[in-house]
């Protein structure tokens, strides 16, 4: 791909997406659905980098899976590289396979995500062999070594068995896995947390080398704020579900507006002793998904809750760009 | 005099690839009412030094120590009574998967009682009452309905309040905190630091806080040792580590965080921690080192004094420059 052809294009549009589940009750209670993920709305261009930021439950791993086309989404209107999935209108296998070559992911954990019986040439040519069964053999190998090269191994490693990695090498190799089908979009399930530090900035410069030069999409998620900042263009943070802000990283960080979103930033700790720390204590912790608050989701840890936030829920801003779900966003001054 | 003293304490494990020594001679002291942190990647031999410390490794591992000297008793050659009248009581630990570290048979109630009967005369209703006091202490509402519950009935959060409580049931004088937010959100572990470093407060007790977090350590130690393949290989006060670190290691690891990066790039320690293998002459940081020189890796370097921060190199660091 020439530099020259690199315009930016909308590859992933979401519009409304949900995804229930259904959990089944016991014997003696009552079945129930969770809201995993409701109402998500965002677009992602090439050569961009959004990442999704919440705790553990606020359903950015339900998005991660229905990006993937892992699961359909309940309501709303996913668009793929052109192609339109939703719960109404079900895509065929061809197109759907179609689609899997475009966006890939990597796991967080790269003991667990790479299959420990299988040498890593199989390991990278098992997708290919999956959707481009007409692939030659030779031409597959090739191909397989060359994504080595590019992902920072070395064409030796072909042979070898995934326990002869360290953590950080095993991370490549799953990059390397999810780059064989040339994707446009890669989904980055927390592609860091379960490294050490001098490796993390390791992978990250990886990642950052490998969307120059492909101009691939990201979709990032994670809890780490700091390696968040440090990657991406735009920011969503999610609650319980739900988007609770979204806008550009710099916005976002800056300038949070929504009280969660503030409360997250100044519970991280910051790696700088002199910095004088002022923290919003949140009380209590995230509410169960099956039971979730009236009104606005957040409103049992709001320090700013008032009486409409248990009544009615807040909608996203409909302004473009940095939106909020808040009746009483905060300003500048934290007001 | 210092509340623990450690000189000079090795382990050893016997594995099936012969002797590894996951901790090389490592020294640190820790005084009343002080928070230190160790730092280190995975491997780097910090837990295992706590783990030496409360006698909790097994059979294959080979300790050796200097001294162990914790409040006037040396732990290397009290005899068995003695270590169990400290270790718990006076020594308490906290580990980092608070679902793992409880017993999932047993209710909260039971285990916080089990470690008041162990170490304490109190009678079955004073150890009740205790309890009570002891998961209000951690912040835990409705305590006597909790003491009830099982551990899968309550969030991670929740059960690392019940690990604490169960830590400090007896007073302790040193609290060893190993990781004890890395599998807990960040909100949830805000909180946990905060109710840590309260209890250091009211009590007067000693923290210890094993962590590769840099941020965790920048907002809740005050003195800072860094471990690296099983050496100690500076220690320093947290202000003066963050802003003049002394050991090349150190300073790459810094330099690595995203949020000190001025560029897009961020610089990279190359290579990965030696493991048993493939661990260097000299040096150990050596191979990954971008000053080393001949000297590096034929030579082991012996700590420098206080004023570099016992940095465990042959050319420290200092204003970032190294000192030849």
């Amino acid at each position: 791909m020439s530099l020259n052809t690199m315009s930016s294009t909308v590859l992933v549009e979401a519009q409304g997406l949900c995804r229930d589940y259904h959990v089944s009750g016991g014997l003696f209670s009552r079945s129930s659905v969770v809201q995993a993920l409701s109402d998500a709305s965002f677009t992602l261009e090439s050569g961009k980098t959004l990442a999704v930021v919440g705790e553990s439950g606020c359903g950015k791993s339900t998005l991660a899976r229905v990006v993937t086309m892992i699961e359909s989404p309940t309501r709303g209107v996913l668009t793929l590289d052109g192609h339109t999935i939703s719960a109404e209108a079900e895509i065929n296998a061809s197109e759907q396979a179609a689609l899997r070559e475009s966006v890939q992911i990597v796991f967080q954990d790269p003991f667990g995500s790479l299959n420990p019986r299988q040498t890593i040439g199989r390991i990278l040519e098992e997708p290919v062999v999956i959707n481009r069964p007409d692939m030659p053999r030779a031409e597959r190998e090739a191909q397989a070594r060359e994504m080595l090269n590019l992902t920072g191994l070395r064409p030796e490693h072909y042979d070898r068995y995934p326990h002869m990695f360290s953590g950080g090498q095993r991370q490549r190799i799953a990059v390397a896995r999810a780059l064989m089908l040339e994707p446009k979009v890669l989904v980055l399930d927390e592609p860091v947390s379960a490294l050490d530090l001098s490796i993390q900035s390791q992978i990250l410069n990886l990642l950052i080398d490998l969307q120059e030069r492909l101009n691939l999409a990201y979709l990032f998620i994670s809890h780490d704020l700091s390696v968040v900042r440090h990657m991406a263009d735009d920011v969503m943070v999610m609650y319980l579900g739900r988007v609770v802000e979204t806008g550009s990283a710099s916005e976002v960080f800056e300038c949070p507006r929504h009280p969660y979103t503030r409360a997250l930033l100044s519970a991280t700790p910051v790696a700088d002793p002199t910095r004088k720390r002022e923290r919003i204590r949140l009380e209590g912790e995230l509410p169960s998904p099956l039971n979730p608050p009236s009104g606005c989701a957040f409103n049992p840890r709001c320090w700013k809750r008032a009486s409409r936030c248990t009544a009615e829920r807040p909608a996203l801003t409909p302004d473009t760009g940095h939106r909020m779900a808040c009746f009483y966003p905060l300003n500048a001054d934290g007001e | 005099m210092a509340l623990l003293e450690v000189r000079n304490l090795s382990v050893d494990f016997r594995t099936a690839g012969g002797q590894f020594r996951a901790v090389d001679s490592v020294d640190f002291t820790v005084d009343s009412g002080e928070v230190l942190g160790i730092v280190g990647e995975s491997g780097s031999g910090k837990s295992v030094s706590m783990l030496a410390l409360m006698g909790l490794l097994p059979w294959t591992a080979t300790i050796t120590a200097d001294a162990l000297m914790f409040d006037g008793v040396d732990l290397s050659s009290a005899d068995a009574k003695t270590r169990r009248s400290i270790i718990g009581h006076d020594i308490s630990m906290i580990f980092q998967e608070p679902m793992s570290s409880l017993n999932p048979c047993f209710t909260i109630g039971f285990q916080i009682r089990e470690a008041l009967k162990a170490h304490l005369l109190l009678s079955r209703r004073e150890r009740q009452m205790r309890a009570i006091e002891l998961l209000q202490q951690v912040g835990l509402p409705e305590p006597e309905k909790r003491l009830r519950a099982f551990p899968h009935q309550l969030s991670g959060g929740m059960n690392q309040r019940v690990m604490i409580a169960m830590a400090i049931a007896c007073k302790p004088k040193l609290l060893i905190a190993d990781e004890p937010t890395t599998a807990l959100d960040v909100t949830i572990q805000a909180q946990i630091l905060e109710l840590l470093l309260q209890l250091k407060e009211d009590t007067g007790m000693a923290l210890v806080l094993i962590t590769h977090d840099m941020g965790v350590v920048a907002e809740t130690a005050q003195r800072v040792s860094v471990q690296y393949a099983g050496q100690k290989v500076e220690e320093q006060s947290v202000e003066s580590l963050f802003a003049d670190p002394h050991h090349p290691y150190t300073e790459a690891l810094l330099a690595a965080l995203p949020e000190r990066a001025n560029s897009k790039r961020l610089p990279t320690i190359p290579g990965v921690v030696p493991g048993q293998f493939d661990r260097p002459n000299g040096c150990l940081f050596s191979p990954r080192c971008t000053q080393a020189d001949t000297r590096c890796t034929e030579q082991a370097p012996q700590p420098c004094d206080a004023a570099l921060g016992f940095a465990r190199c042959h050319y420290p660091l200092s204003g970032g420059e190294p000192c030849r």
